[in-house]
């Protein structure tokens, strides 16, 4: 059995409408899960139900075999890491850190040594005396962090730990974590709405929608095989067209071209998806399979490419391509959807 | 252009300030004179009156009256007020405003129609003992001044730092004893003051709830001036305007009084 498992969980505040339906979620003993989704998909509401904020209307939260769907929040021992960092105004980084080891009344020395060594772990060694207020924001989310890993807590939960910080802080804190969570084992739960952080950061990912977890997997598996179409859509496919089934990994698009895809998932109503990056462009059609003839409406520059926007017979394409002289607006092009780029859904 | 507006706004705050202090420093200076009515300018110069007030049983009983009431009606809205403000801040939005208007309602109501109801409820109904009454009278208008200023500050207060400190093992009233009182501490001070305040200047209820033998000090001072008008009156209120500085100075000190403001 998992280590956490939330079991059937429901949430509702007015007694109609469901936060989360039915959410099911399990969790492997030093793992790091998170939870991705848009805002409103429940997933805040999920951590909130793991920490203990939220009783569940229905459903069962367990940790290591005990139920601990009604366990008060302060019998958890969890640690908690909020997006604005929560550090408490009027004590020092150390009384921060220090906190939660006095309140289970630690004798002072064993107390200074475990923040002592906690604060050398998040790079904060100089920094005990100084109050929240005199500190930059990547170094009040690492007094967060300590002070939440310093209770040596059975679940690490973490609340959009990233988002207040700029985008190059934010790369540095996202490693810092994985480092420290892998290092010290802890099982965490992470809730963001940035895929690539929640990529690069996990070993599973649950994408959430509408109260539900749409696809719970590893990074890669969810990101080159999503299960249905708004998964798809969440982590970047943007092409879709409507396809007809004649065969295993055969199909027809919607103006009679063969369409063959590799992942086929065998769904009855068909879609295919592909990412901007997978569709290649050019002048001479291959007179075969996946290939589709179109006009080039827009261009943009992305830097290392060019994003054109195609208008074809199944709609419109978006591309990215790079090339040494790139397509004029206006341009007859053929896109090439390779099948083993194609996910049907 | 920048430079006219500059030296109008200088001058109408300069006006402002005279209207405001002038009276005030009148008075102050009448304490000192010799004169038994009050006049300005004053002839000669006198500490008489301020030992006629210090000599005098009324004034001295009625100050203390004033001193402990404001204390008790002060402490009291505090201790209702904070939880009452902390319930509001973290109840639902249907609720709150429905509640929060109704703790604010004194304000609202002419303090004269309070007071009036107060005596016929407190005095005549209930028979409470006289300094009973007006704390209960007291504790009635200065607690939306509480929660007030208390909610003000606690609207400040972000709540997921309360949540953490429950994580870490605290509960509810843990973590509000630990977290959130010393957060919202400049704003209890403030709302302190103000309520400490405006117990001590109120007339209207003290009014209808003093009795014979226990009165407030505006109560006292105001039949004073009916019958006598001597320099005594300005003594007082140099007093309690020198009491008041003193307060601010403590606040300003501590807490800066930008703290009232907030």
């Amino acid at each position: 059995m998992a280590y956490a498992t939330l079991e059937d969980i429901r949430v509702s505040y007015d007694g109609k409408t469901n936060i989360l339906e039915g959410l099911n979620l399990q969790i492997e003993r030093g793992e790091l899960v998170s939870l991705l989704g848009s805002s409103g998909c429940g997933k805040t509401t999920t951590l909130r139900v793991i920490a203990g904020f939220i009783e569940p209307n229905a459903g069962r939260f367990s940790l290591g075999g005990r139920d601990l769907t009604r366990t008060a929040v302060h019998k958890r021992n969890f640690g908690l890491v909020f997006q604005s960092y929560a550090l408490f105004p009027h004590l020092s980084v150390y009384d921060n850190v220090a906190f939660g080891l006095r309140l289970r009344k630690l004798d002072a020395k064993a107390i200074e040594s475990r923040v002592g060594s906690i604060l050398d772990i998040t790079d904060l060694a100089g920094l005990a005396n100084r109050f929240p207020k005199q500190m930059s924001g990547g170094q009040r989310q690492r007094v967060a962090l300590a002070r939440a890993l310093v209770i040596e807590p059975e679940l690490l939960l973490l609340d959009e730990p990233l988002s207040n910080l700029d985008a190059k802080l934010r790369l540095g804190m996202r490693v810092e974590i994985k480092r420290l969570q892998k290092r010290l084992g802890i099982t965490t739960v992470f809730v963001t709405h940035d895929q690539e952080e929640c990529f690069s950061i996990s070993d599973r990912v649950a994408i959430m929608n509408k109260g539900r977890i749409e696809q719970y997997d590893r990074p890669e598996v969810i990101y080159s095989s999503p299960v249905n179409e708004y998964v798809a859509r969440f982590i970047g496919f943007t092409n879709f067209i409507d396809l007809t089934r004649i065969g295993p990994g055969r199909f027809r698009d919607s103006r009679g071209g063969e369409v063959l895809a590799d992942l086929d998932r065998g769904a009855p109503s068909c879609v295919g998806a592909i990412r901007p990056d997978d569709i290649e462009l050019s002048t001479a059609s291959a007179s075969g399979a996946n290939e589709v003839p179109g006009v080039i409406e827009v261009r943009t520059f992305l830097g290392k490419s060019y994003q054109y926007e195609l208008k074809t017979d199944l709609g419109t394409l978006v591309a990215n391509v790079s090339r040494e002289t790139p397509f004029e607006p206006g341009a007859r092009v053929f896109a090439c959807l390779p099948s083993s780029k194609i996910v049907v859904c | 252009m920048a430079g006219r507006k500059h030296r109008l706004l200088m001058a109408v705050s300069i006006l402002v300030f005279l209207f405001i202090a002038v009276p005030l420093v009148m008075i102050a200076i009448t304490a000192f004179g010799e004169a038994s009515t009050i006049r300005f300018p004053i002839q000669g110069f006198t500490l008489g009156w301020f030992t006629a007030v210090f000599a005098s049983r009324s004034f001295m009983s009625s100050l203390l009256v004033s001193f402990v009431l404001a204390a008790a009606a002060t402490l009291l809205a505090l201790a209702v007020g904070v939880p009452a403000t902390y319930a509001l801040s973290r109840s639902s939005s249907h609720g709150k405003k429905l509640l929060s208007a109704f703790f604010l309602s004194p304000l609202f109501i002419p303090e004269i129609v309070v007071g009036y109801a107060l005596f016929k409820f407190l005095v005549i109904s209930m028979r409470l003992p006289i300094f009973a009454a007006l704390v209960v009278g007291h504790f009635l208008v200065v607690l939306p001044y509480v929660i007030r200023v208390v909610g003000a500050s606690l609207e400040q207060f972000d709540f997921s730092i309360e949540e953490v400190a429950c994580s870490l093992g605290c509960n509810r009233p843990q973590a509000f004893a630990k977290v959130v009182l010393p957060n919202i501490g400049s704003g209890i001070i403030a709302a302190f003051m103000l309520s400490f305040i405006n117990s001590f200047n109120n007339i209207p209820i003290s009014m209808f709830l003093s009795g014979p033998g226990m009165s407030t000090l505006p109560k006292t001072l105001m039949s004073y001036i009916e019958y006598s008008y001597d320099p005594s009156v300005s003594a007082i209120s140099v007093l309690l305007m020198a009491i008041t500085v003193a307060l601010m100075l403590i606040v300003e000190k501590t807490l800066g009084i930008a703290s009232l403001a907030k």
